[in-house]
């Protein structure tokens, strides 16, 4: 134990002795781990972005929304026959019983005209829970009721873009728009949301009561989409296959056939945008493994010269008693020092480069430990794996030889 | 009396390529405690071959060697490591200190790699071995702020640390000038009255005087082995130099 102090102490002192070089040849290092933990950390928390964006959504939203389907043979796509009815909503709202809310949703766009100005947005028609569902909160106003629904009234709730864009700076609560030439009354604006995962923004859409938009503004039957929330998370399986059992039943599907629509859930969504992210993280990271790599071969090449220029002290140290097994100790310690104090530095250096990207630029990065930690431990294994052959080499020379070495 | 070291029939034998170079063709050697040994020869009559045999930095071709009465003549490369830290000093022509490392700690060196540790103390020890060699003031100045003489009594004290049966000195003066030469061999002669055996390599003959007996080599054998007849003092040495210096000033 008391050696290994020892030694240590010794390795420390002869990497003091070359300030200059020992830094050069950790530096290699240095970058190595940095790059790899700030990699790494610039991945996590642009996953983290997104998963937080999309369970902003609702955390145990369902989407079920018409699968491609195959009239004799041929596939015409998804959602190419839309069969999605109002009866299919009532259906779920009134049958399932570990759904808390469900939504019919109408997709329509068209020009939003008000206020001397114009702007074109989607138009989604929704029932009142869809509130509840998708985890929208209301800015002013009010969103509008079942009854506004059941009476195909001409009301509108605006995203906050929608507002910028026609009202500016006005309060457009109780303000008259155009859409499609259908006179409709704002009643709310929602809070900002943002962008979504894939950059959309969710503050440009305007939303009105499903049958309102169905009728007044499509002229149509089918809906786009049903958008539901289970009573708990854990329930989420089970409302997924309720909805599957009364669709199939609604739609007439026989037993053996596949079923015309699609169910899929919150984590599902968020798992496919993750998965991409996921990819780019590791190959960020495997790129800044490589640097630690060649920053390993940088401490072999300075190791190698150091045992040669050191020939004479390690013959001295050898005539005084040393075996060859402590020589192998102290220049196998001197790597591993230098690579670790590389790490080390290293990490310090990548946290300041995450507090720099964090608060002056858009980019979030966030640390992962666990990488800290792996990447610390590769260092250490870099310098043991590339600082063996020049301590063999050390620990094998002759002392005579050694001793005269000019 | 036990003697120290006990040679016989060592031969050593070379192999450069295909040719064989016998550097020590039979040699027989016993030198007791306490005694002031002077190996001379030219170079190559195999007194380093001789020398490194004994420091036991090499092993023999055959014949048996007894250092302390224990055969060492055929052993592992660590045992032979550890013999050398135990009861061997090595003091070489060239000092061989390690650079930019203080005095003190040159002297501690042997001391780290001892397994016994029979020597609690590692700074008392070299700052003790230090006060003999008359450098208890220079602990922690490094090798290039000392003089050659001051380097090599350095080199002295880190032999005697590790309280070894045998002080080696492969050609101590080669590398000094000869007033300092003196001061070293005074050194020596200290150590040596205090009972310390030494074997010095010297191809000087009026360093070889300071010995108490010379070994001559020639050819990888021992030509004569005699005691010296005219022994020097170098303390008288020095004193009359000294008054030589001050008659010249004056």
């Amino acid at each position: 134990m008391k050696q290994i102090k020892n030694l240590l102490k010794a390795s420390f002192k002869s990497i003091m002795k070359n300030r200059m070089r020992s830094l050069l040849t950790s530096l290699g290092i240095i970058i190595g781990v940095s790059a790899v933990i700030v990699m790494v950390g610039i991945g996590a928390g642009s996953q983290k972005r997104i998963a937080d964006e999309i369970s902003s959504m609702g955390s145990n939203m369902i989407i079920v929304f018409p699968s491609f389907s195959q009239r004799g043979g041929v596939s015409r796509g998804a959602g190419s026959f839309n069969r999605f009815t109002m009866d299919d909503v009532k259906a779920i709202r009134e049958e399932a019983t570990q759904i808390k809310s469900v939504s019919a949703v109408v997709m329509a766009s068209g020009q939003i005209i008000g206020n001397g100005n114009n702007w074109s947005c989607q138009i989604q028609g929704v029932d009142p829970e869809y509130l509840d569902i998708r985890g929208l909160e209301l800015k002013s106003g009010e969103f509008f009721t079942e009854k506004d629904n059941r009476t195909c009234k001409k009301v509108v709730v605006l995203g906050q873009t929608v507002v910028e864009n026609i009202f500016g700076d006005m309060d457009p609560i109780g303000q008259k728009i155009r859409i499609r030439n259908t006179p409709f009354t704002v009643i709310g604006v929602l809070r900002e949301k943002g962008q979504d995962g894939r950059g959309q923004d969710q503050d440009d859409i305007a939303y009105a009561p499903s049958l309102t938009v169905l009728y007044r503004l499509k002229g149509d039957r089918f809906i786009n989409s049903i958008n539901a929330s289970s009573t708990t998370l854990e329930s989420i399986d089970k409302a997924q296959e309720e909805i599957s059992v009364i669709l199939r039943r609604e739609h007439k599907i026989d037993y053996g056939e596949e079923d015309d629509f699609m169910v899929a859930n919150q984590t599902e969504i968020t798992e496919m945008a993750s998965e991409t992210s996921r990819i780019m993280t590791m190959l960020l990271g495997a790129v800044a493994a490589v640097s630690l790599i060649v920053g390993g071969i940088g401490i072999m090449n300075i190791m190698l010269v150091s045992v040669t220029e050191r020939t004479r002290e390690i013959g001295i140290r050898m005539s005084v008693g040393a075996r060859s097994h402590d020589i192998l100790t102290q220049f196998l310690l001197e790597s591993v020092v230098l690579s670790l104090s590389g790490g080390i530095i290293g990490i310090l250096l990548s946290v300041v480069i995450a507090i720099i990207l964090n608060s002056w630029t858009s980019i979030n990065t966030l640390i992962q430990p666990v990488i800290v930690i792996i990447s610390f431990t590769f260092s250490g294994a870099v310098g043991i794996f590339f600082g063996f052959y020049p301590a063999v080499k050390a620990s094998k020379l002759n002392p005579i030889e050694a001793l005269r070495y000019e | 009396m036990k003697p120290v070291i006990e040679i016989k029939e060592i031969k050593k034998t070379y192999h450069v390529g295909e040719i064989q170079v016998h550097a020590l063709r039979g040699v027989d050697l016993t030198v007791n405690s306490g005694e002031f040994i002077a190996i001379m020869g030219a170079s190559g009559s195999g007194k380093s071959t001789l020398m490194n045999l004994i420091g036991c930095l090499d092993e023999p071709t055959s014949g048996r060697y007894y250092l302390d009465g224990i055969d060492v003549s055929s052993m592992p490369r660590d045992e032979y490591a550890n013999i050398r830290n135990q009861k061997i000093g090595f003091v070489f022509q060239g000092f061989n200190l390690l650079p930019r490392t203080t005095a003190l700690e040159n002297v501690e060196l042997p001391l780290f790699y001892d397994r016994t540790h029979r020597i609690k103390n590692h700074q008392q020890a070299a700052r003790d071995a230090l006060e003999i060699v008359g450098l208890g003031h220079r602990l922690t100045s490094v090798p290039n702020q000392l003089s050659g003489g001051q380097q090599q009594r350095v080199a002295i004290a880190r032999a005697l640390v590790n309280k070894p049966s045998i002080i080696l000195a492969d050609e101590p003066t080669g590398n000094l000038d000869s007033h300092t030469s003196v001061e070293v061999m005074s050194v020596f002669q200290e150590l040596n009255d205090q009972g310390i055996t030494i074997i010095l390599v010297t191809h000087e003959e009026d360093i070889s005087t300071y010995a108490k007996r010379i070994v001559e080599m020639r050819d990888g054998r021992i030509r004569k082995d005699h005691p010296v007849e005219q022994r020097l003092d170098a303390k008288t040495v020095l004193a009359t130099l000294k008054e030589d210096a001050d008659d010249e000033a004056n």
